[in-house]
């Protein structure tokens, strides 16, 4: 099933490395994978999403509270996380086919934010989900480049992790 | 002149080569394994100035890692390690390796090359910090002087606390400059958030698992290294002597009960006695401590201990339930986690099941009956077996050993019976050969009036046979018994097994003669090609108290190792030695 795990890790150097070298060192699945700093700057936040059985998960978790840098980690609760991704698409968009496109993106609440006579990039938020069903609708033919930057997330309600 | 760097001295100026020093000698550091070259120069030049710390200087940077790490398993202090950049860094990793698997503390200090050029494929450059990251418990590049002595600190502290395992330290060269000198200030303690090992474990789990071990009809204890690394040896001990209940051992937990006791039923797993293999298939309540349930002591995972309901005490969280789901977990300390279970079960209103043990015991004792080791006496040829049996009964038992890898690692195990933790001494995990010599020497150091012997193959003691010289610099007199079969024991025997008797490349055509290797190394060697010489020639190897003796013993070079369970079986599925019958068993 998949999985988030939001990792609170010291930044140090390396710790990246630290994190990916154990996924594929005990051969876990990393679908995305991003990091940034927090506001402490001295700790950054990754978001590792994966799968696995409950079995391999509870290792995942345990494996990564193991590692020295990482002060936290969590396994995000399907029901009370928010979870979001950031795409950035650059498609076809000649003139018969540019109502269609921009109708489609307001469709998808996205923003349509470089033109060019004949392409459009589109930047769009959301679940992994709504993303995946954005690429559908366009169809393939269409895109160009398409960049996502993996899903972050967070829990739902008062408390940090 | 002798620098004078007090250890607590106020605003004591130091370079950074000089700090490393100090806070080895602040560690309480008694002594380094090392090899110098160019980026630890500086690191050297302050060792020579001081005394305290005595260097141990090997012939090959593995020999440092090992001697180190038999050192720590033999004192349970951490081995620290100093060694260049580059080759000397890359040449001590499998070493680093061997101690991560089987969880040793030890620090070993790497130089580097300059900050400035790092990246730049310096001479003798290499990312060591990535290289060794899957093999250490945690590692650091120093990049800033006056963070020097608190992450050394940090290193010994992250070594020797929770699940140990070894630190490396990287220092860029220009850090350890003669000409920069800092104040110098060891911390005491280290805040470190992201780790804190748990030490106390859940009393509800306690109650939980003495209810359970109580209402047990057929019961195992099976307890492995973490038992020695965590000093538990004396509660373990008393433990199983209050519940009565047979225990068994994995190659990494040998000595931390008494091997010589009935209630001990031998080694598990691979290669263990045929009534330990069945005691696991058969029991209803295994209690599991510091073991990892690693795959040549399970067997096939599906068909472990099919009856069992696991209790599973460890130092380390994500060893539980990590290839075998246990019902009872508790993280902790091992030896307070078994103080504590020891108060549950004495304060308990229940005993064991006196009627049901003692039929279980009749079981086992009828699987004991069997005689898993027993061996032809008679023999024209040097039976490997038997040259350990008598190095047991020539050291009345109580010597330190050191092994290699292979089937005389085994023999050792199965027949050289341990009474005392930390007297084994054996790579487990990672199996290295090469290990055997360099850990011995590590071990005498450690111990110097106890006796210490290695006992190796041909083809092991091949991989590190130059530290030869450093048991003569330092005068370590080590007893090595190389049971010389002209093969790759091991791998000969798979081949027979499994391949239908095709050695590939495991015959060691070409083999030195041992006996002037010894010589020219400048020790006692000798050869033993006859059953009837080999207890004369142990006596007079231990005779020859301050000198190292290679004892070259010719052995059977068909000789297997049994029992043995092929990977991927299950306990029950042993292949027994020819001759061994379980006729009387099953009678």
């Amino acid at each position: 099933m998949r999985h988030i795990i939001s990792i609170l890790i010291e930044n140090e150097v390396g710790a990246l490395a630290r994190v990916a070298g154990l996924f594929s060192a005990r051969g876990y699945n990393i679908e995305s994978l991003t990091v940034a700093p927090t506001q402490d700057p001295a700790l950054s936040r990754m978001t590792v999403v994966t799968s696995g059985s409950e079995a391999v998960i509870e290792q995942i978790v345990k494996q990564l509270n193991k590692l020295i840098d990482v002060v936290r980690v969590v396994d995000l609760p399907e029901a009370g996380q928010i979870e979001r991704e950031l795409m950035l698409i650059k498609v076809h968009a000649t003139h018969e086919h540019r109502d269609e496109v921009k109708r489609l993106t307001d469709i998808f609440r996205g923003k349509i934010i470089d033109v060019t006579p004949e392409t459009f990039v589109i930047e769009m938020t959301g679940e992994q989900s709504k993303m995946d069903a954005f690429i559908q609708a366009l169809g393939m033919e269409r895109i160009i480049e398409l960049v996502r930057s993996g899903t972050t997330g967070i829990i739902r309600g008062a408390n940090g992790i | 002149m002798v620098p004078d760097f007090s250890a607590t001295g106020v605003n004591v100026e130091l370079s950074g080569a000089e700090i490393v020093v100090q806070c080895l000698e602040d560690e309480g550091v008694e002594m380094i394994f090392g090899y110098p070259g160019g980026a630890v120069l500086h690191i050297y030049d302050a060792l020579f100035q001081r005394d305290k710390v005595k260097h141990i200087l090997v012939r090959h940077e593995q020999g440092a890692t090992h001697a180190a790490d038999g050192y720590a398993r033999a004192t349970g202090k951490p081995g620290v390690v100093l060694v260049t950049s580059g080759p000397g860094a890359t040449n001590a990793v499998t070493g680093i390796a061997t101690a991560h698997m089987d969880s040793i503390p030890m620090v070993i200090i790497t130089g580097q090359v300059p900050l400035p050029v790092i990246g730049s494929d310096a001479f003798q450059e290499a990312d060591i910090v990535g290289i060794t990251r899957p093999c250490v418990k945690h590692n650091f590049l120093v990049k800033d002087l006056n963070k020097l002595a608190e992450t050394i600190r940090k290193a010994f502290h992250i070594a020797t606390t929770g699940r140990p395992g070894p630190v490396l330290v990287d220092i860029p060269k220009n850090l350890t400059d003669p000409n920069i000198k800092i104040p110098y200030h060891y911390p005491d303690q280290v805040a470190m958030r992201g780790y804190a090992p748990q030490a106390s474990s859940d009393s509800s789990q306690i109650a939980r698992a003495a209810d359970l071990l109580l209402a047990a009809r057929r019961p195992v204890i099976y307890t492995g290294g973490g038992v020695v690394l965590g000093n538990a040896s004396e509660a373990l001990v008393r433990l199983t002597r209050t519940l009565g209940y047979p225990i068994t051992q994995t190659l990494m937990g040998l000595g931390s009960y008494p091997a010589t006791d009935r209630q001990f039923i031998g080694m598990l797993g691979m290669h263990g006695t045929y009534e330990a293999n069945m005691a696991m298939h058969e029991c209803d309540v295994l209690l599991a401590v510091g073991a990892r349930f690693d795959d040549r002591v399970t067997g096939k995972l599906a068909e472990f201990c099919p009856d069992a309901k696991i209790i599973h005490i460890d130092i380390d969280p994500a060893s539980i339930s990590k290839t075998v789901a246990v019902d009872i977990a508790i993280v902790g300390d091992v030896s307070d986690s078994l103080a504590q279970l020891q108060g549950a079960i004495e304060a308990h209103r229940q005993k064991p099941d006196a009627a049901s043990i003692c039929e279980w015991w009749e079981r086992i004792e009828r699987w004991r009956s069997v005689g898993c080791l027993e061996f032809d006496r008679a023999a024209e040829l040097i039976k490997p077996q038997f040259v350990v049996e008598q190095l047991w009964e020539a050291t009345s038992g109580k010597a330190y050993i050191t092994s290699d890898v292979g089937q005389h690692q085994m023999w050792a195990a199965q027949y050289y019976r341990f009474d005392q933790p930390r007297r084994w001494i054996n790579s487990g995990g990672l199996g290295t050969m090469g290990f055997g010599l360099p850990a011995a020497i590590g071990v005498k150091l450690a111990h110097p009036d106890e006796t210490v012997a290695c006992i190796t193959g041909e083809a092991s003691i091949q991989m590190c046979i130059q530290e030869l010289a450093t048991a003569l610099q330092y005068r370590t007199p080590i007893k090595i018994v190389n049971l010389n079969n002209g093969y790759m024991g091991m791998v000969r025997q798979w081949q027979e097994f499994i391949y239908e008797s095709r050695y590939s490349e495991s015959y060691l055509e070409t083999l030195p003669d041992f006996v002037k290797v010894a010589e020219a190394y400048g020790h006692v060697g000798m050869r033993i090609t006859r059953p009837a010489d080999v207890r004369p020639a142990l006596e007079e190897a231990l005779r020859l108290k301050d000198r190292t003796v290679f004892m070259d013993f010719l052995t059977d070079p068909t000789e297997n190792v049994y029992p043995m369970i092929e990977a991927g079986k299950a306990h029950h599925e042993m292949r027994l030695a020819p001759g061994v019958s379980i006729d009387t068993e099953l009678a």
